[in-house]
């Protein structure tokens, strides 16, 4: 009984083996026919920060290692640093092993126009993600990033949207001089500037959450009103609903203030799933599909500079769905 | 009593001095501005519990991670007479330890015991970091500033690598209970835990002779080792106790939050904690310490900080007000400026008597 379950077993393997073959080499053969093969791969040097970074950068990874699979057929190394020297290195490494494709989120956005151009001299196609470079935009083919400003635009005009009767804000803003808080900056001064909202604070926590409990506990101290938190990511928006759940401030769907995060946490989603969040802006780790599609041939017509489609989410239109769709972490 | 009162005013609280005047400073700068700013008033949380609000209680609440590595830094200065720079990162490392023990356990699963288990676990881990600086320091004589830069580089790494996501969350009224309040209870319980740490410092100090001990290796570790102290062991045991201090600070930064985040959980701590230590008037060339200084030295930065966010610098410039009170608390304190400044004293001292001395002689 046994040997006939593992020969049934050795045989399906095979089978499908075979069938997998025949329909790759088919495929094969109708883009050109150059390779008749199964192992050849397309190889794919990804030069990117290391997981550790940030909850963004864990599903930006992982999304890489998912799209460029052995099972795509594709051929993946990877390098993780936070150094930019050392990303130089490594891409300068896989220029040597002769990748096909190099794909770089750079930890700075200078000193790349020597690799660059070595790799195109290989005839190495580059793809940007999640980063920009300071470069020539002919050393490569395409960058896939976040648009940080719209992500803001699409904040403040949901934030615009609930017509509220005045507009006081907590604006807790990110490092400063990051590309992120620069963006999520930019649409909400704008409303500063044009005198629709009014700013009660805004000071930088430096993503730091225990920073932002500190800042919004001295605005309540000082007894200043205000209902809106714009807190630049999750985080933030965490450690300013604990100093308002300190002081008996109601927040959230029924709320006295709206609070607002960006990034999209699966945790944070949770937030606004339950009531107690009211937006949180979506910041796309997912550049790893465009780029596939691109070098498989499936994405045709497509500018120097792709925009990740970003989302907004409010508190009450969210579902499970999206949670587990568009969540970040676990 | 009186002799009391005439020798606080000849000599000063001691050591004492600077930070107690940097509090009053502060205290009277900060009720100029804005009478009602230590008011404290109590309100009801969104629990429905009884706290305390205010200031003066956010101050001394956020403080608490700070004072509490301040207390262990004092330690390790003393002895080593050089400071840890990775308490940072070994807090995040704690941190992670901290919450992978909870976080196996639903959120229904989360005992007193099972959080108490976790806050060991999270020890042990600092310890263990903390043994294997002191290890560095005290048997390879290694600067401690270099041989706490390796932790302090991979420390933060180390912490992801053992939550093995971005941002574990836990969630549980014991942990709201460590981090915010017990109900029943308004003062933040972090406070109560600062000063059941300061308690336990004071008791092991006066049925031990560990402050006499870590006074004398870092005042003259030879001739220490020559007298029969264990100059090695009490080194590597003032990094073991820092460790102990930054799980215990660690632990309340997670429950606050409820959440570990290891790169920015205690962010920037190294920096204040031995700022804390320095306008608490130490030496951190080592030798003799005082405790209670580096306990004030920490709520003098808090104050600073809170005083800054209440007048609304501007973020960006947060941090450079901050550093030039903190240079002029330094300058102030530092030996030189100390000696040159008693120098003067006496010298008025002696003009005085002199004059006084003229004037007899006229009549």
């Amino acid at each position: 009984m046994k040997r006939v379950k593992a020969l049934l077993l050795v045989l399906t393997l095979v089978l499908s083996v075979g069938l997998c073959a025949c329909s790759k080499d088919s495929k094969d053969s109708g883009n050109g026919g150059s390779t008749g093969k199964t192992d050849e791969k397309i190889k794919v040097g990804v030069v990117n920060n290391p997981a550790s970074e940030s909850g963004y950068r864990e599903a930006n990874v992982k999304d890489m290692e998912k799209v460029f699979s052995a099972e795509n057929g594709y051929e993946l190394k990877t390098f993780y640093s936070q150094k930019n020297d050392d990303q130089l290195k490594a891409a300068q490494g896989f220029i040597t092993d002769g990748v096909d494709y190099l794909l770089i989120s750079a930890a700075e956005t200078t000193g790349w126009d020597d690799v660059l151009k070595k790799a195109k001299e290989a005839g190495i196609k580059v793809f940007l993600f999640d980063r920009m470079l300071s470069v020539s935009e002919d050393l490569y083919e395409a960058a896939v990033v976040s648009d940080m400003p719209k992500e803001g635009e699409t904040a403040v005009n949901w934030l615009l949207s609930l017509n509220l009767p005045e507009y006081k804000v907590i604006h807790i803003q990110g490092a400063m001089g990051s590309d992120a808080q620069v963006g999520r900056t930019g649409a909400l001064e704008a409303q500063f500037t044009s005198g629709k909202m009014k700013k009660v604070v805004q000071q930088t926590a430096t993503w730091d959450e225990a920073e932002a409990k500190k800042i919004v506990e001295t605005v309540i101290n000082s007894g200043e009103d205000f209902n809106i938190i714009y807190a630049e990511n999750d985080g933030m928006a965490r450690g300013a609903v604990a100093a308002l759940d300190a002081a008996g401030i109601t927040h959230g769907v029924d709320g006295k203030v709206v609070v607002m995060g960006f990034d999209c946490n699966k945790w944070a989603l949770k937030e606004l799933l339950a009531g107690n969040w009211n937006y949180d802006g979506q910041c796309s780790p997912f550049q790893a599909q465009v780029i596939s599609d691109i070098i498989k041939g499936v994405k045709k017509d497509y500018a120097k500079k792709i925009f990740s489609e970003e989302k907004g989410f409010d508190a009450k239109t969210i579902t499970q769905a999206d949670i587990d769709n568009y969540g970040l972490g676990e | 009593m009186k002799n009391k009162i005439k020798n606080v005013f000849s000599n000063g609280f001691g050591q004492l001095t600077i930070p107690i005047i940097a509090i009053l400073i502060l205290v009277i700068f900060n009720l100029i501005r804005d009478p009602g700013f230590f008011s404290i008033e109590l309100t009801q949380n969104n629990d429905g519990n009884n706290v305390l609000a205010g200031n003066l209680i956010s101050i001394i609440d956020n403080a608490s991670e700070l004072a509490i590595i301040a207390m262990g830094m004092t330690l390790v200065t003393a002895a080593c007479g050089g400071q840890d720079i990775s308490v940072g990162a070994a807090a995040a490392i704690a941190g992670s330890a901290f919450v992978k023990i909870l976080s196996n356990a639903g959120t229904d699963g989360i005992s007193g015991g099972l959080v108490l288990a976790a806050f060991l676990f999270a020890c042990v881990v600092a310890m263990l970091f903390g043994a294997f600086n002191g290890t560095l320091v005290a048997v390879f004589k290694i600067q401690p500033m270099i041989a706490t830069l390796i932790l302090f580089t991979c420390g933060r790494s180390i912490a992801y690598w053992i939550s093995g996501s971005a941002t574990p969350n836990v969630a549980s009224p014991i942990i709201d209970g460590i981090g915010r309040i017990i109900p029943g209870v308004p003062i933040p319980t972090p406070v109560l835990i600062v000063i059941a740490v300061a308690i336990i410092f004071k008791l092991v100090f006066h049925f031990t002779s560990l402050e006499l001990l870590t006074q004398s290796v870092g005042i003259n570790g030879n001739a220490a080792r020559v007298n029969g102290i264990n100059s090695t062991f009490i080194k590597i045991l003032s990094f073991v106790i820092l460790g102990i201090c930054v799980a215990v600070a660690g632990s309340i930064g997670v429950c606050r939050m409820g959440q570990v985040s290891h790169d920015t959980l205690l962010l920037d701590i190294e920096m204040d904690a031995i700022l804390a230590v320095a306008i608490g008037g130490n030496n951190l060339g080592g030798g003799k310490f005082k405790i209670s200084g580096s306990i004030l030295g920490a709520y003098i930065i808090q104050m600073l900080t809170i005083t800054l966010y209440a007048m609304k610098v501007r973020s960006t410039d947060v941090k450079a007000y901050k550093a030039i009170v903190i240079v002029l608390l330094v300058v102030i304190g530092s030996p030189v400026v100390k000696a040159k400044v008693n120098k003067y004293i006496s010298r008025l001292r002696s003009g005085r008597i002199k004059a006084s001395e003229k004037g007899a002689g006229r009549t």
